[in-house]
């Protein structure tokens, strides 16, 4: 976001994101904040904060497949079951650390993303969907058949630790998880901008003229599927070490259903998005959580639990409204805020 | 004029070229040079198989029967995405631009082929990645000054009028640094006052890389004007092939195009 009358005066600081010192002066306050936030906020916000983060770096995976490169995918949440399964395994059976398990498990679901992947090479749109769901399913199916997984009972792996200092609890996972999802919300906002970037978003606008531009459709769209379930990988990972235990229902065809509510209602092929639509779903679950008591009480022929209900029909309710009123989402308001402030005060 | 130096070196050799969807044969038996340096005309009524011609030089369409080789390599059998990297560009008829992208992200597309940083290094937006893109960057301005796009650099294609589209569409193409252009009917639709700028734009490209260009069009004041030689197909038939003076003034030409427009 800039101000009117910052121009331009070099291709490089065309291409720049961040362009002002204000920019600077922004994004270093918001970054000190971040890190200093365990030292006073309430333990429920960390926790939240943890859980969010997660959720965005699955999402910032599904926007880069799906979003940028248009191969939709109900896949994601059985991507972060490998990746939480893999962490699991490689620091429990194998005594591998954390810190290396962590990008392994995302080489391991990216690994079993190009297979899942492999349909896209073939179909597309509805047809592709039906087939990631199909995907979901043989490796939920798959982990609950294996000995090593530890079938239906789960695993459960420690808290990672660094020279004998243990990260066990949510404040102290919070360093390691915000700085993951600060990497990873770089390196994906570069991602995008460059060639790989760029051969993505012409697969998704148009396929036949990305190939008269040299791009090899097979490699790129195998890619894609890599680069968002390392992504689902490293975020299973951070789960599975952040909540000490690692069972196949958390990783649910329901989970996948609300990625993808995540990346519509945060707004397709936009990286700023992807935080928008994250937030908004977990401020939803959170607002069905403390009003079902209530709810429960008023309406009592909902049953005694009403949240997992509500909380769904809320999801369906929003999705609905969004695909209606703002299918780009919520970063197409975001861009109109921006740019409204940019042409601030002359609106030419 | 000068390509008739080298016309014993076709860039691109057309042999026998034959293409069939189910029973309708698209091309038949149709035999192309494009020479070194020319601006080669393909025409002929709509249906002609000339779009046809140019899916298979660029790998959409693959021919049952004949053969396409641009200078000794076969393109027959290889895919569009490896021509591309040959270094043969081309625009569509129907324009097929990225509509979500912006007009200068649509021609930074176009120098994928060129760029060579991959996933890895594209995560890391400095150094050798960042120099990579401003130095694509540059030849991308190259074109834009060149079409005179100035105006519509960041404007996203989508919600471009027709005529700008179609200029993207060629901008998009010459920044591939072609060694050969294929048009596809770069003027259709367009009013007058763009045809003349389109014409004009075509031979300022000539003139500045002296690449071989083929050009199907259909108004034949453009073709007589900017064209050395031109080929006329008719029912997936080559019908004739020559100088333009002497396409004009043929018989079978006249009766099969010329005649009813
Ligand atoms: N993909 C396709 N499937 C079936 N028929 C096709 C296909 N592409 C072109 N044709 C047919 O081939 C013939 C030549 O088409 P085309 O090359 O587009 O003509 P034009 O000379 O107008 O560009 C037409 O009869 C068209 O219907
Ligand atoms: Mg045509």
């Amino acid at each position: 976001m800039r101000p009117c009358g910052v121009f331009d005066k070099s291709y490089a600081l065309d291409i720049a994101i961040i362009r002002t010192w204000q920019h600077w002066a922004v994004l270093i306050s918001a970054l000190v904040f971040l890190y200093l936030f365990p030292l006073f906020g309430s333990y429920y916000l960390i926790s939240f904060i943890n859980l969010l983060c997660i959720s965005i770096i699955v999402v910032l995976g599904l926007q880069i497949v799906s979003g940028f490169c248009g191969q939709i995918s109900f896949g994601q949440a059985a991507f972060m079951a490998v990746g939480a399964y893999t962490s699991s395994i490689l620091t429990i059976r194998y005594g591998i650390s954390f810190w290396l398990a962590l990008p392994l498990s995302g080489i391991m679901a990216g690994a079993v993303g190009i297979i899942g992947g492999a349909p896209s090479l073939r179909i597309k749109g509805m047809y592709l969907a039906m087939a990631t769901i199909a995907i979901h399913f043989v490796v939920i199916w798959v982990i609950l058949h294996m000995e090593i997984t530890g079938s239906f009972k789960g695993l459960y792996p420690m808290p990672p630790s660094i020279g004998g200092f243990e990260f066990d609890t949510d404040e102290r996972m919070f360093y390691i998880i915000v700085s993951v999802v600060i990497i990873m919300t770089y390196a994906a906002r570069n991602l995008m901008r460059s060639k790989v970037g760029r051969a993505f978003v012409a697969i998704r606008d148009n396929d036949l003229a990305g190939e008269v531009m040299g791009v090899n459709l097979y490699y790129y769209k195998l890619l894609a599927f890599f680069i968002s379930c390392f992504y689902a990988g490293v975020a299973g990972s951070l789960w599975a070490h952040l909540i000490t235990v690692v069972n196949a229902e958390q990783f649910t065809l329901l989970h996948a259903l609300e990625y993808v509510g995540m990346l519509i209602i945060g707004g397709m092929g936009s990286i700023p998005g992807v935080f928008f639509g994250v937030l908004f779903i977990r401020i939803l679950n959170e607002l069905v959580m403390f009003t079902s008591p209530a709810l429960a009480k008023a309406l009592p022929w909902m049953g005694s639990s009403p949240a997992a209900s509500l909380g769904l029909i809320a999801f369906g309710l929003a999705m609905a409204v969004f695909l209606i009123f703002e299918p780009r989402g919520l970063a197409h308001r975001w861009e109109i805020f921006k740019s409204s402030y940019r042409l601030y005060p002359f609106a030419h | 004029m000068s390509h008739r130096q080298h016309e014993n070196r076709p860039v691109i050799r057309v042999r026998r070229l034959s293409l069939r969807f189910g029973g309708l044969e698209a091309l038949s038996n149709v035999s192309v040079d494009v020479q070194e340096g020319e601006i080669l005309a393909i025409i002929g009524p709509n249906g002609a198989g000339k779009t046809c011609f140019l899916n298979c030089i660029n790998g959409f369409y693959h021919p049952y029967e004949g053969e396409i080789l641009y200078r000794d390599k076969d393109l027959t059998r290889l895919k569009p995405h490896k021509i591309a990297a040959l270094g043969l560009a081309r625009t569509f008829q129907n324009i097929e631009l990225f509509s979500g992208l912006t007009a200068l992200d649509n021609l930074m597309s176009a120098r994928h082929i060129h760029m060579r940083h991959g996933a890895l290094l594209g995560c890391l937006f400095f150094g050798p990645t960042r120099k990579e893109e401003i130095a694509h960057r540059e030849r991308v301005e190259e074109v834009i000054d060149l079409l005179e796009m100035e105006s519509i650099r960041k404007k996203t294609v989508g919600s471009l009028p027709y005529g700008q589209r179609k200029k993207v569409d060629l901008a998009r193409a010459l920044c591939m640094d072609p060694a050969l252009l294929l048009l596809d009917e770069p003027m259709a639709g367009m009013n007058v006052e763009e045809k003349e700028d389109m014409a004009r734009f075509i031979l300022d490209v000539y003139e500045l890389k002296k690449i071989p260009i083929v050009l199907i069009e259909h108004d034949m004041d453009v073709v007589m004007d900017i064209c050395h030689r031109i080929v006329v197909l008719d029912f997936g038939r080559k019908l004739a092939e020559g100088r333009a003076q002497d396409i004009k003034d043929d018989e079978r030409v006249i009766r099969a195009y010329l005649g009813e427009a």
